[in-house]
């Protein structure tokens, strides 16, 4: 086994405490970065989906000309956002809602005007869903001026968009400050090692090890530390995505690539705090 | 290959430790630097071994120069200096082979280059029996032997001896002597801090060096 490996290791048995509750900092950490992780995602796959639905309407006055209405049904379409144009006649529009709400057809058979207005149902290209694209098209489809109301659904979208930004801030705000006391502590713990190997550290020294080789152990325990934080913190997350997604909702786990970049994150958060310690600490012996 | 060139050595606290200092060490010379605790004999060895630099001057060390090396020159530097205390400096947890085998370990020595070499270290100093006794079930002498066989390990061209024999009764004194003079004889060059006396006086046939509140006030090959 390399020497750094060995020392690494026996610094783990010399300090278990330490090293628990440094690996434990930093679990609680990337836990609580899954947790939001996982919240994210979800929401992030309902909006594709809710997306995949949101499309725009477009009420039209009862005295537009049909000429006029045909020509903007054909001018609508060729906007890069949108791939197709339906155009509703108020007939349509109460045969459909004839279907659409059975129980008050006798309401609707009744009338004798028809008070529902013609429409075009304009649907949008995938990729074209966010809410500032959505309301571009919105408006510019309201320009027309037989063009009565457009809708499209805009409180909900903007609420949506609005908790999955907000899911990612709090991840990263509340994530970032239990790093930060993650990286505190497994500086403490480097610096513990450092001073029960400081006789050793100065021999190193004496006899000419190089900077690189006396840090690399330390670097290693930080490292090692780390990478077991993570998987403590996937342990974690997965429990709880398994209890949830069963129980209380039905939720997608995370991508794999997320998965790998939280373990690379316990690596690298736990090799800076060493990093930072070691260079700080051993100028000092 | 050892030249201090109107060295002076100013530390913040405790002041001026050297004060224009100009000598040459050749290769496989036996030298006694001598004077009062305080003197300034230990700045001259850490100078030596660029644990310090000079705050005037420059040291020369095997073609190294202070204020041009550089830290992983250092690193390679001290492999070709021994360097022994008169606290021996060994580590407690380990055994008298392990200490040794360290000095190889950390320079990046194969296991099987470790073993032979510890071993033959080991019977150069007179311990090849004790090889796997702890610091605190040997004597002094045999401390300070397993620490010249640790100094020895990466064949340097120059010993250090801070006080060497300080916490050495005279027969362990003597000892330890012999064995200075059996490992410049192989060719290393020997640098011997004291201020024992009598010790230099008792070995007159070698060159001191002398210092008093950090200037050298006497080198035996200069006035002879």
């Amino acid at each position: 086994m390399p020497y750094a490996l060995r020392e690494a290791l026996a610094a783990f048995r010399r300090t278990p405490v330490l090293t628990g509750l440094s690996a434990t900092m930093i679990s609680l950490s990337l836990f609580v970065v899954g947790l939001f992780g996982i919240a994210a995602h979800n929401i992030r796959r309902v909006l594709e989906r809710v997306e995949e639905r949101v499309e725009v309407v477009a009420y039209l006055r009862d005295d537009a000309r049909p000429d006029a209405v045909r020509l903007a049904q054909n001018e609508i379409a060729t906007f890069p956002e949108v791939r197709e144009v339906l155009y509703i006649s108020r007939e349509q529009a109460l045969e459909l809602a004839k279907q659409e709400l059975g129980e008050l057809r006798s309401l609707f058979g009744e009338l004798e005007v028809n008070p529902l207005p013609a429409s075009f149902e304009i649907r949008l290209k995938a990729g074209h869903h966010r809410p500032e694209e959505v309301q571009a098209v919105a408006q510019r489809a309201g320009a027309y001026a037989f063009v009565e109301e457009v809708r499209y659904g805009r409180e909900w979208l903007d609420k949506i968009y609005l908790l999955r930004r907000v899911a990612g801030a709090a991840a990263l705000v509340i994530g970032g400050a239990f790093a930060a006391v993650a990286m505190l502590i497994i500086g403490a713990a480097v610096r513990m090692a450092i001073f029960a190997r400081r006789d050793e550290i100065a021999i190193m020294r004496l006899v000419g090890a190089t900077d690189g080789f006396v840090q690399r152990p330390f670097l290693l325990e930080g490292f090692l530390t780390g990478l077991l934080g993570a998987a403590l913190a996937l342990s974690f997350t997965f429990l709880v995505y398994r209890i949830l997604s069963g129980a209380v909702f039905q939720l997608e786990w995370i991508p794999d690539g997320w998965t790998l970049s939280g373990l690379a994150a316990g690596g690298v958060l736990g090799i800076g705090a060493s990093a930072a310690a070691v260079r700080r600490h051993l100028r000092g012996i | 290959m050892i030249l201090f060139d109107h060295v002076s050595k100013e530390y913040p606290r405790s002041g001026l430790a050297l004060n224009d200092v100009s000598f040459q060490v050749r290769k496989g010379e036996f030298c006694f630097l001598t004077g009062h605790s305080g003197a300034g004999k230990s700045t001259v060895l850490r100078l030596i071994h660029m644990a310090d630099e000079p705050t005037r001057g420059e040291v020369r060390v095997s073609g190294y120069a202070s204020g041009k090396i550089r830290p992983r020159e250092i690193s390679m530097l001290r492999r070709k200096i021994g360097y022994v205390f008169q606290d021996f400096r060994l580590l407690l947890d380990r055994s008298a082979a392990e200490n040794v085998a360290f000095a190889l370990q950390v320079t990046g020595a194969r296991a099987a280059v470790i073993r032979v070499k510890v071993g033959r270290l080991l019977a150069q100093v007179g311990l090849a029996a004790k090889a796997e006794s702890y610091p605190a079930e040997l004597s002094g002498g045999e401390q300070q032997r397993v620490a010249v066989a640790r100094a020895l390990a990466n064949d340097p061209i120059v010993l250090l001896a801070d006080e060497p024999t300080g916490n050495l009764d005279e027969r362990a004194t003597r000892g330890i002597f012999d064995l200075f003079r059996s490992i410049n004889t192989a060719g290393t060059a020997v640098i011997l801090a004291t201020h024992d006396l009598e010790l230099v006086r008792q070995n007159s046939g070698y060159r001191v060096l002398e210092l008093d509140h950090g200037a050298l006030v006497y080198d035996s090959t200069s006035s002879s």
